[in-house]
C-alpha cells in the first residue's frame, strides 16, 4: 500500500537564475547560474549527486532530445541525466523525478535542472508549436492566450459574471503579481501597474490584453534533494521537505465529453484533492500558508482558486477582489511575482515556483519575506483547459 | 412503353456572404481607372478567404442534400468548374468525402470553359436518361481569380450552385438541348497562368454572343420539338448587361421580356456555376408549373438546355438556393481585404506564419471520414457520442472497447461552450476565432469559426458547421479542408425575444 511522499524528501539546495530577456546567456549559462547557486546552497560537491532529471520543453538545446545537454553544460560527472517534458509542467515534472528517485532508495542525492531559451526564436509570445500529423489537420491553430481566454466565456456564462467585473477581477490578479514582482531582483518584469493600465492594454486574445499574459522569458532553475536523515547529517537546519507531489492528466473527457462546462480545470481539482489527502491538509483555505500558482494568463490564476479549493466554487472574484491572495492577504499567491512577472521559462518555471516556498520556508526571501509561512503549495499547469497537465506540490517544514 | 421522365429533381445554392460594393472597388482605383467609376454600381459576392470552388459546391450540394445522414441515394457526383483548387487530384472526390457519399459514387471533374457547368449538366441528364445513374449531382461553382483593376473583378463573383438529377420527383423536366463547339477564344488561361487573357469585348459581343448564342439554341428548340415562342424564361449569364440580353433572345426567336436576370447588381457572374445560378434563381422565384426554361451558357461555343417545369416543384420551397443565398449578404466595403484574401497582396503575415503546413496524406487519408466528413463515434453500448472516435471509449462512466459506430456530426444543432478571439497566433482575417462547439445531441469539437464580426460572438450561440479550408501550403501547393463554426447571432437574440 502506497504510504505517498510526505516527509520522504528534503529539499536541501536551490538556485534560480535571473528570468528574464536574457540576450546575454544561452540555456548552458542559465542552467549553471542556477545551479551553482543550489550547489553552493546544498553545500555539496558533484560527486556526490547520484542522478539528474532535465526538464526543457520548446526549443531543443545542443546536442537535442536527451540528457546530454544538461550534463554537458553543468560537466556532470557521468551520472544518469533523464530529460523530461510535459508541456509547461516540465519544471515540476524534473523534480518529481528527482523526489521519486531518492524516496525509493536508488539515490542519495538528486539533482533536477529546469531550463527554457525562449527569447532565442524570434517569437514575442510562445513560438509555434509541433503538434504531430493529425492534431494540426483538424484543431484550431490558436496560441496559448485562446486557448486560456476561452476560460473566462464559460467562466461568465456559468456564474453569471459580467464582463466588465471579470475584466476588473482578472485586472486586480496582475496588479497584485506586478507589485510582488517589484520586489524580486530576479524578476523579469519589475513595475508596478494599475488596474486601469491593465484594463486598457491592447488586446491579445478576448478578454485578455496584454497585462493578462505572462512573460515570455529566459531562464533556468535547480533543485537538490536528499533524505531528511541526509541532510540533517550534513548539518541542515530548518529542513524543508516535499509534502506532496500529484500530477493529473487530462483523458479527453474535457476535449470530447459534454460533462465539462469549460470554466475550470478538472485535472487541478483531481491534483489539488490528491495532494490535500497526501500532504495531510484538510481545510486549505486554513492550512495553505502561500501559493505560487501558474498563472500562465491572469483568468488562469483566478479560476485556479476554486480549483485548489482555496476560493468556494464562483467565490474567486470576491476574494481576489478582497484582496484575499495579495501579499498582505490570507493565502498569499504569487509572492515572487509568478508566471507574471517572475517570467515563465517553459522547463524552469515548476523549479521556479518551488524555489520562492522553499526561500519563504527558510526565512530568506527578503523584502518578499512573509511572516512564519509553514506550508507552501505549487501549481504548474501545462496545456490548455480543455487538454493538460497538472501538478500540485506541497512542501513545507518538516513535521508541518 | 412510356417515355421516361428525366430532368431536374432538386436544387441547392450558396453565395458567399461577403458582398463586396463595388464603389469601393472603382474608388480605390479611380486614379488608374477612373473610366471604372461609371460600374460603380451595386455589389458583387466575395469568397471569404477559406473559401474555393469546392468548399462553395459543397455548401450547395448540402443545401440541396438537407440534413439527413443517409445520402446513400446519390451514385454520381459532376463537378464544373474552372477554378478548381487541384489540376491532378479529383476535386469531385474531395466534395463526395465531405458529402459523406458511398466510395461507390461516380465523381467526375468537368472544367476547362465557362460551359463546364452546363456540360456537366448534360452529362448527368444522359446518364439518367440511360438508366447508367439514378440520383445525380450537378455542381458548380467558381471563386473567381482577376487582376486588381479589370473589367472583371467588377463583374465577376463567387458561388455555386447544385442540381440533382434523376427520374423521381421530378420537379423540371428535361424536354432537350444541344451543344455547339466552336473554339472561339474570347478568353483564354494557359496551364501555368493565373489569370485570364481577354480580348476585346465588342468582338466577343457581335461574332461570339451574338452568333453562336442563337444557333445553338435553335438546335435546342429543334431537339425539344419548340417554337420560340414556346419558352417562359431564357436564362443566359452575359455580362454585357440586360439590353443586350433582350436583344439576343431577340435574335433566338424568343420573347425578349423573357430575358431573366443576371443577378450583376447583386452578385456578379459566377462563372460555371452562372447560367445553374441563374436557373434556380428563376425556378425560385418566377417560375411556374408547366413554364418552359431554356437554359444557355456561351464558351467555347454554346450549350442550350431547356426544361419543363412541373408541379413537383412547390416541394422545394424550404431550400436556401440562390435566392435565400442572396438574402443572406454582409456589405463588405474593404477592397484591400479583397485583394488580400485573393492573393492580390504581398503581405506581413508574421513570423507565426511560417510555420510549415506539409501534411501527412498518411495521416489524412487514415483519417479521412473524420477530417473530410466530420464523422466521429457513437459508441453502440451506452450511446455517448464523441469526436474523434477512438477504441476507448471518452465515456467517463465506462470506457468500453471498440463499441463505437461512425456518427456525422457536419448536420447535428451545436451552441458555443467557450471562444476566445485571438490577436496573436496568425489568421487570414484576424482575430482568430475560435472555441469549444458542443453537440446537442452528445459531443463536442474545439474548432475554428469564420464568417464571425468581432463582438458577435458570445457563449450559448448556436453555430452551424462548414466545410472550409483550414490550411495551405504554399510550398507544395496543397490545401487541407475542415470543418469550421458559423456563429449565429441571431439564435441569441431568437432565444431573448422568446424568453
Amino acid at each position: 500500500m502506497a504510504t505517498g511522499i510526505k516527509d520522504k524528501v528534503a529539499i536541501v539546495g536551490m538556485g534560480c537564475s535571473k528570468f528574464g530577456e536574457r540576450w546575454d546567456s544561452g540555456p548552458e549559462e542559465l542552467m549553471v547560474e542556477a545551479y551553482l547557486e543550489a550547489m553552493q546552497d546544498a553545500g555539496i560537491e558533484p560527486t556526490q549527486i547520484d542522478a539528474a532529471w532535465f526538464s526543457t520543453h520548446i526549443d531543443d538545446i545542443g546536442t537535442g532530445k536527451g540528457g546530454t545537454p544538461l550534463s554537458l553544460a553543468l560537466r556532470l560527472p557521468n551520472i544518469a541525466v533523464t530529460r523530461v517534458e510535459n508541456f509547461c509542467a516540465s519544471g515540476s515534472e524534473a523534480l518529481r523525478g528527482a523526489v521519486y528517485a531518492v524516496a525509493s532508495g536508488a539515490c542519495d542525492i538528486a539533482l533536477a535542472v529546469g531550463v527554457e531559451k525562449l527569447k532565442d526564436t524570434g517569437y514575442g509570445g510562445l513560438p509555434v508549436g509541433n503538434m504531430g500529423t493529425l492534431n494540426p489537420q483538424w484543431s484550431p491553430s490558436g496560441s496559448a492566450p485562446g486557448n486560456f481566454a476561452q476560460l473566462a466565456s464559460a467562466y461568465r456564462a456559468k456564474h453569471g459574471v459580467a464582463k466588465e467585473d471579470l475584466k476588473r477581477a482578472i485586472a486586480h490578479v496582475s496588479v497584485k503579481s506586478h507589485a510582488n514582482g517589484a520586489k524580486n531582483p530576479k524578476a523579469h518584469l519589475r513595475n508596478e501597474v494599475s488596474e486601469e493600465q491593465v484594463m486598457n492594454a491592447p488586446m491579445i486574445a478576448e478578454p485578455l490584453g496584454l497585462f493578462d499574459c505572462c512573460g515570455v522569458s529566459d531562464g533556468a532553475a535547480a533543485a537538490i534533494v536528499t533524505t531528511p536523515e541526509i541532510a540533517k547529517a550534513m548539518g541542515k537546519k530548518d529542513v524543508v521537505t516535499v509534502k506532496a507531489m500529484q500530477l493529473s492528466v487530462s483523458n479527453g473527457l474535457e476535449s470530447q465529453h459534454n460533462s465539462w462546462d469549460g470554466s475550470y480545470f478538472h485535472t487541478a481539482r483531481i491534483a489539488a484533492k490528491k495532494a490535500y489527502k497526501e500532504g495531510g491538509i484538510d481545510n486549505p483555505r486554513e492550512q495553505v500558508s502561500m501559493m505560487e500558482v501558474h498563472d500562465c494568463f491572469s483568468i488562469t490564476e483566478l479560476v485556479t482558486m476554486e480549483d485548489l479549493f482555496i476560493s468556494p466554487e464562483g467565490g474567486a472574484v470576491k476574494d481576489v477582489m478582497d484582496g484575499f491572495y495579495d501579499s498582505d492577504g490570507k493565502v498569499p499567491c504569487q509572492i515572487d511575482g509568478g508566471l507574471k512577472c517572475f517570467g515563465h521559462p517553459i522547463g524552469a518555471s515548476g523549479l521556479r515556483m518551488a524555489y520562492e516556498m522553499y526561500l519563504q520556508l527558510q526565512g530568506r526571501a527578503g523584502e518578499r519575506q512573509l511572516p512564519n509561512p509553514k506550508i507552501g503549495l505549487t501549481h504548474n499547469l501545462g496545456g490548455a483547459p480543455s487538454q493538460n497537465v497538472c501538478s500540485v506540490t506541497i512542501i513545507g517544514a518538516e513535521g508541518a | 412503353m412510356a417515355e421516361q421522365t428525366v430532368g431536374l429533381t432538386g436544387f441547392g445554392g450558396y453565395i458567399p456572404r461577403l458582398r463586396l460594393q463595388r464603389k469601393a472597388i472603382a474608388q480605390a482605383n479611380a486614379w488608374v481607372a477612373p473610366n471604372f467609376m461609371g460600374k460603380a454600381k451595386g455589389e458583387r459576392s466575395m469568397a471569404n478567404w477559406d473559401e474555393d470552388s469546392v468548399t462553395m459546391a459543397v455548401e450547395a450540394a448540402r443545401d440541396l442534400l438537407g440534413p439527413d445522414d443517409d445520402r446513400s441515394h446519390v451514385d454520381a457526383v459532376y463537378f464544373g468548374s474552372t477554378t478548381m483548387p487541384f489540376a491532378d487530384r479529383l476535386n469531385s472526390g474531395i466534395i463526395s468525402a465531405a458529402l459523406t457519399l458511398e466510395d461507390r459514387v461516380r465523381a467526375i471533374d468537368v472544367s476547362s470553359t465557362q460551359r463546364a457547368g452546363t456540360s456537366a449538366l448534360m452529362q448527368a441528364l444522359a446518364a439518367a436518361k440511360s438508366g447508367e445513374t439514378k440520383n445525380g449531382l450537378v455542381l458548380a461553382s467558381d471563386h473567381r481569380k482577376t487582376k486588381a483593376v479589370t473589367a472583371q473583378e467588377l463583374d465577376f463573383g463567387d458561388g455555386a450552385a447544385a442540381l440533382s438529377v434523376g427520374t423521381d420527383n421530378v420537379i423540371a423536366k428535361y424536354l432537350g438541348g444541344a451543344s455547339l463547339t466552336v473554339d472561339f477564344v474570347d478568353h483564354f488561361r494557359g496551364d501555368t497562368e493565373e489569370f485570364d487573357y481577354n480580348w476585346e469585348e465588342r468582338w466577343i459581343r457581335d461574332e461570339g454572343f451574338s452568333k453562336i448564342v442563337p444557333r445553338a439554341v435553335k438546335s435546342a428548340l429543334d431537339d425539344a420539338g419548340l417554337k420560340g415562342e414556346d419558352i417562359a424564361h431564357f436564362i443566359i449569364p452575359s455580362t454585357f448587361g440586360m439590353k443586350f440580353i433582350t436583344g439576343l433572345a431577340k435574335k433566338c426567336g424568343l420573347n425578349p421580356e423573357i430575358a431573366r436576370d443576371t443577378l450583376a447588381a447583386n452578385c456578379g457572374e459566377t462563372g460555371t456555376a452562372h447560367a445553374l445560378v441563374m436557373l434556380i434563381n428563376t425556378l425560385q422565384t418566377e417560375a411556374k408549373p408547366g413554364d418552359k426554361v431554356l437554359v444557355a451558357q456561351f464558351g467555347g461555343g454554346c450549350d442550350a438546355l431547356i426544361f419543363e417545369v412541373t408541379d413537383k416543384l412547390s416541394t422545394m420551397s424550404g431550400k436556401r438556393g440562390i435566392a435565400g443565398s442572396l438574402a443572406e449578404r454582409v456589405e463588405e466595403t474593404n477592397y484591400m481585404k479583397f485583394l488580400t484574401f485573393n492573393g492580390l497582396v504581398e503581405w506581413e503575415r508574421g513570423m507565426r506564419a511560417e510555420q510549415d503546413k506539409k501534411t501527412a496524406l498518411t495521416t489524412l487519408y487514415r483519417n479521412e471520414d473524420m477530417i473530410m466528413g466530420l464523422v466521429g463515434g457513437r459508441c453502440t453500448e451506452t450511446g455517448v457520442i464523441q469526436f474523434p472516435r477512438s477504441r476507448i471509449s471518452v465515456n467517463p462512466n465506462k470506457h468500453t472497447v471498440d463499441t463505437q459506430e461512425p456518427y456525422k456530426f457536419a448536420e447535428k444543432k451545436a451552441k458555443i461552450l467557450s471562444w476566445s478571439a485571438d490577436y496573436l497566433s496568425f489568421s487570414m482575417n484576424p482575430p482568430n476565432h475560435y472555441g469549444m462547439v458542443v453537440f446537442d445531441e452528445g459531443g463536442r469539437i474545439m474548432m475554428d469559426f469564420t464568417d464571425v464580426e468581432v463582438g458577435n460572438v458570445e457563449s450559448g450561440m448556436e453555430v452551424r458547421l462548414v466545410f472550409r479550408v483550414k490550411e495551405v501550403d504554399e510550398k507544395r501547393g496543397f490545401k487541407r479542408y475542415f470543418w469550421k463554426a458559423v456563429p449565429m447571432p441571431a439564435s441569441v437574440a431568437g432565444a431573448q425575444a422568446a424568453e
